[in-house]
């Protein structure tokens, strides 16, 4: 595998998926974690730190993921016809979830304060069930679920859905995002000063750790039934795996020894990272099984080299922003101890 | 279902979310600079009413925002799953302003968060008005690369097809295609013209609800001399768009204007309806059609009789064209009678019947929006690739389109009237007058 033009392509859509796995589960869990203590009567506790991490930056997540779908459509047009024939009714409904929580920021947070139990509990569902609506996609691209009929691309649901695999991802998803989520808010809450928050949410980190490993495990034992030839490629990189799963074991030490929250949440990050890429590395060169690989699916070369320099150009844009960003609400102890108060 | 069958669906739900996600783009593109002149405005003139004011429209706006941001990822990806194969195609050559704006609008969003959360925190004023210019450059740079892929669909350049493959690929020059300069410059001048009237409705409205602050009346001033700079150079920059079309896409122009024969010193048709291939009580200009195409009034305008019957856009575009000009028109030549009056000290401005023609003024100027949308994109029929690939065979084979209308439907209402209901209540709660004396409270208190 050489450095080519298709490789460079999808390894920074792949980059970029994965921060933004990262970044929407945060959000998504948050969410979640919200309503739940809502319904349980310690609102207080989480509603604070959501106010003051999540809603200066959700649209910045929103982008990640609009980044992605963009451009997988630039680098790979063909994928527009497979999977977005395929894919009407899965990402219409992901639209409507992500609206609702577009919508609970605008209307919510800003605005007027609406602070209605079932908008709350609305926002909260609607973290789980997006994951749950966004993951099946990766269950189609190990083949299988979008077949051909008269040459057109659809999608067979009941396959889907009667799937193990599919269910298998969904739950890995949903373990995922309320773990990440867990341990950043843990950290978050630490920073804050804020011992209450700081214990519920480790408790519900150790409490989600365990569902993560054991689904992301199990995954991988489904996929020898339904893609040997990924399995396969997955069972060589067993190394990577390795080296995930111990990042994982150094997490959940920490947290449970309730020192270093900040480490506990990077190697997360490294964890989730080194999985997600021999994942994606194993997948090559598939786009979507059997019918699209990275190379027969690419754009022409003046457009791969016009899309990369772009992408390096506004890469020089973005990074010192985010820079900025993060400094001011995520490193900013007077910010995150919720000292001061300069909303518009 | 057949084949025309989702066409039509398709078109039907994407014209449902353009026409939704347009006026939160209008207002996303617009108002930044209405909130960065006031701040300046304030700040130079040492005035905490105009600093005050600009405050109070980023909060409205943000909510804007966010309503956009969702619709705008709702049209972003309908792009694929209802024109899967006009994305396949296009992709190869006009992918790159798509991508570009993604990174526009993650600078804009990135500093609108900044920006919203350091009110205050910054001694100086100057600083925090520094924050608010990435995001006016991100949203304009957004509207810019989206308008850049619109042109290219009007008038596609930078490929060769050879034996249906594209070859030859330009993606600049893609960017660069004839109908670009004249379609960027008159959406950023009517984005910024629609935000100036919808500040003054909201101001007008104010006043004539009985608020007789100062601070109105500074909104009012402000937004109507914004509104009548930015309507002039739309007037202006849609005489382009004449020759643009006149030159590159005559059978728009000619669908919109009736004119169904190729002639010289051509009359420009206003109003009137159409009973078979014949105008009735229009208005006819004699040589004006002429003079927008081509600045002469002999030129000759190609007519509708020069192209396949199957390659004309429909002609009920002329009433969209109509109210599109019409508006501009009257807003440009309202605002003018304002702000003169304004300089003059005449007092018929301050009358009710003359603000309520002000509170008018802004959702007129979104009908208008709205109405040069729908011309543009009917009067580009039957292509979704002008020339290249028509609208019926780049829609989706899924069956399920209907439901999705259904669902959009729902989300649209949802969040149009949220919006109103979030911004009403809010503005109400906190009225500009409680607010002021909140401030006067507040600075009295740290002096003592």
């Amino acid at each position: 595998m050489t450095l080519t033009l298709e490789i460079i392509g999808i390894s920074v859509l792949w980059l970029f998926l994965f921060l933004y796995v990262i970044v929407a589960s945060i959000d998504f869990g948050a969410g979640f974690f919200n309503a739940y203590s809502a319904f349980t009567n310690k609102q207080h506790i989480l509603t604070n730190i959501i106010q003051r991490y999540l809603s200066p930056v959700w649209e910045v997540t929103n982008v990640f993921f609009v980044f992605f779908f963009v451009g997988i459509i630039g680098f790979f047009p063909q994928t527009a016809y497979y999977y977005g024939t395929a894919l009407l009714v899965p990402a219409s409904i992901a639209l409507v979830l992500l609206s609702i929580r577009g919508s609970y920021y605008a209307f919510a947070t800003y605005g007027a304060k609406i602070n209605h139990r079932g908008y709350i509990f609305m926002y909260g569902l609607s973290g789980l069930l997006l994951p749950a609506s966004l993951s099946p996609v990766l269950a189609m691209s190990e083949g299988g679920f979008i077949k051909m009929a008269n040459d057109k691309p659809y999608l067979d649901y009941w396959a889907l859905f009667t799937s193990p695999l599919t269910w298998s991802i969904v739950v890995l998803s949903l373990a995922a995002v309320l773990y990440i989520s867990a341990v950043f808010l843990t950290w978050y809450a630490d920073k804050a000063g804020d011992a209450k928050a700081t214990d519920l949410m480790r408790k519900y980190a150790l409490i989600w750790a365990g569902p993560a490993i054991v689904t992301a495990t199990g995954i991988i034992f489904e996929l020898r039934g339904h893609n040997a030839e990924h399995y396969a490629r997955l069972l060589d990189l067993w190394w990577v795996f390795g080296i995930s799963f111990l990042l994982f074991v150094g997490t959940v030490y920490l947290i449970w020894k309730r020192r270093n929250y900040g480490w506990a949440f990077i190697l997360l990050i490294g964890q989730f990272f080194t999985a997600f890429f021999a994942y994606g590395f194993s997948h090559y060169p598939y786009l979507l099984y059997p019918y699209l690989t990275i190379y027969d699916s690419f754009t022409n070369e003046s457009m791969a080299i016009a899309l990369i320099i772009a992408f390096i150009a506004g890469l020089g844009l973005l990074l010192p922003s985010l820079y900025l960003l993060f400094r001011l609400f995520l490193f900013d102890k007077d910010y995150v101890k919720g000292k001061s108060d300069y909303h518009a | 279902m057949g084949f025309e069958d989702t066409a039509l669906l398709s078109r039907i739900l994407t014209l449902m979310t353009l026409s939704f996600h347009i006026l939160y783009a209008t207002v996303g593109v617009g108002v930044p600079l209405m909130i960065m002149i006031a701040q300046w405005v304030g700040i130079k003139k040492n005035d905490d009413h105009y600093i005050l004011l600009a405050r109070r429209w980023a909060r409205g706006f943000v909510i804007t925002v966010a309503v956009g941001v969702v619709t705008g990822t709702a049209i972003g990806l309908q792009l694929s799953l209802l024109w899967p194969n006009f994305m396949q195609l296009a992709g190869n050559v006009i992918a790159l302003p798509l991508f570009m704006e993604v990174f526009a609008f993650f600078f804009e969003a990135i500093f609108l968060g900044i920006y919203l959360y350091t009110w205050d925190r910054f001694e100086d004023q100057r600083k925090h008005l520094l924050l608010l210019i990435p995001v006016a450059l991100g949203a304009a740079a957004s509207s810019l690369f989206i308008t850049v892929v619109n042109a290219f669909m009007n008038s596609p350049q930078g490929f060769e097809v050879l034996n249906g493959e594209l070859v030859n690929v330009s993606p600049l020059l893609a960017m660069l295609s004839p109908a670009m300069p004249t379609k960027v410059a008159h959406v950023m001048a009517t984005a910024f013209m629609t935000s100036a009237f919808l500040l003054a409705s909201i101001a007008a409205f104010r006043m004539i609800r009985g608020s007789n602050h100062i601070y109105h009346k500074k909104a009012l001033f402000l937004t109507m001399k914004l509104g009548l700079v930015f309507s002039i150079a739309t007037a202006l920059i849609g005489d382009f768009s004449g020759k643009y079309l006149a030159e590159y896409q005559p059978e728009k122009l000619a669908a919109a204007e009736w004119h169904f024969e190729t002639e010289e010193g051509a009359g420009l048709v206003m109003f009137g309806i159409l009973d078979g291939e014949e105008v009735k009580y229009a208005i006819k200009v004699p040589y004006a059609l002429s003079i927008l195409a081509h600045s002469l009034p002999n030129a000759e305008v190609t007519g509708l009789n020069e192209f396949p019957k199957d390659e004309i856009p429909p002609l009920w575009i002329h009433y969209l064209f109509d109210t599109m000009v019409t508006i501009g028109m009257w807003l440009a030549f309202f605002s003018f009678v304002y702000v003169a009056a304004a300089w003059r000290g005449w007092s018929f401005i301050k009358a009710k019947w003359f603000r309520w023609l002000i509170v008018a003024g802004g959702p007129l100027a979104l009908i208008a929006i709205e109405a040069g949308w729908w011309f543009t994109e009917v009067g580009r029929q039957p292509w979704i690739l002008r020339g290249y690939m028509k609208t019926s065979e780049a829609a989706t084979t899924s069956g399920q389109v209907d439901l999705m209308i259904i669902l959009f439907a729902g989300l649209y209402f949802i969040l149009g009237a949220g919006t109103i209901v979030v911004l009403s209540r809010m503005y109400k709660r906190n009225p500009v007058e409680k607010e002021l004396a909140d401030r006067e409270a507040q600075k009295g208190g740290e002096q003592e």
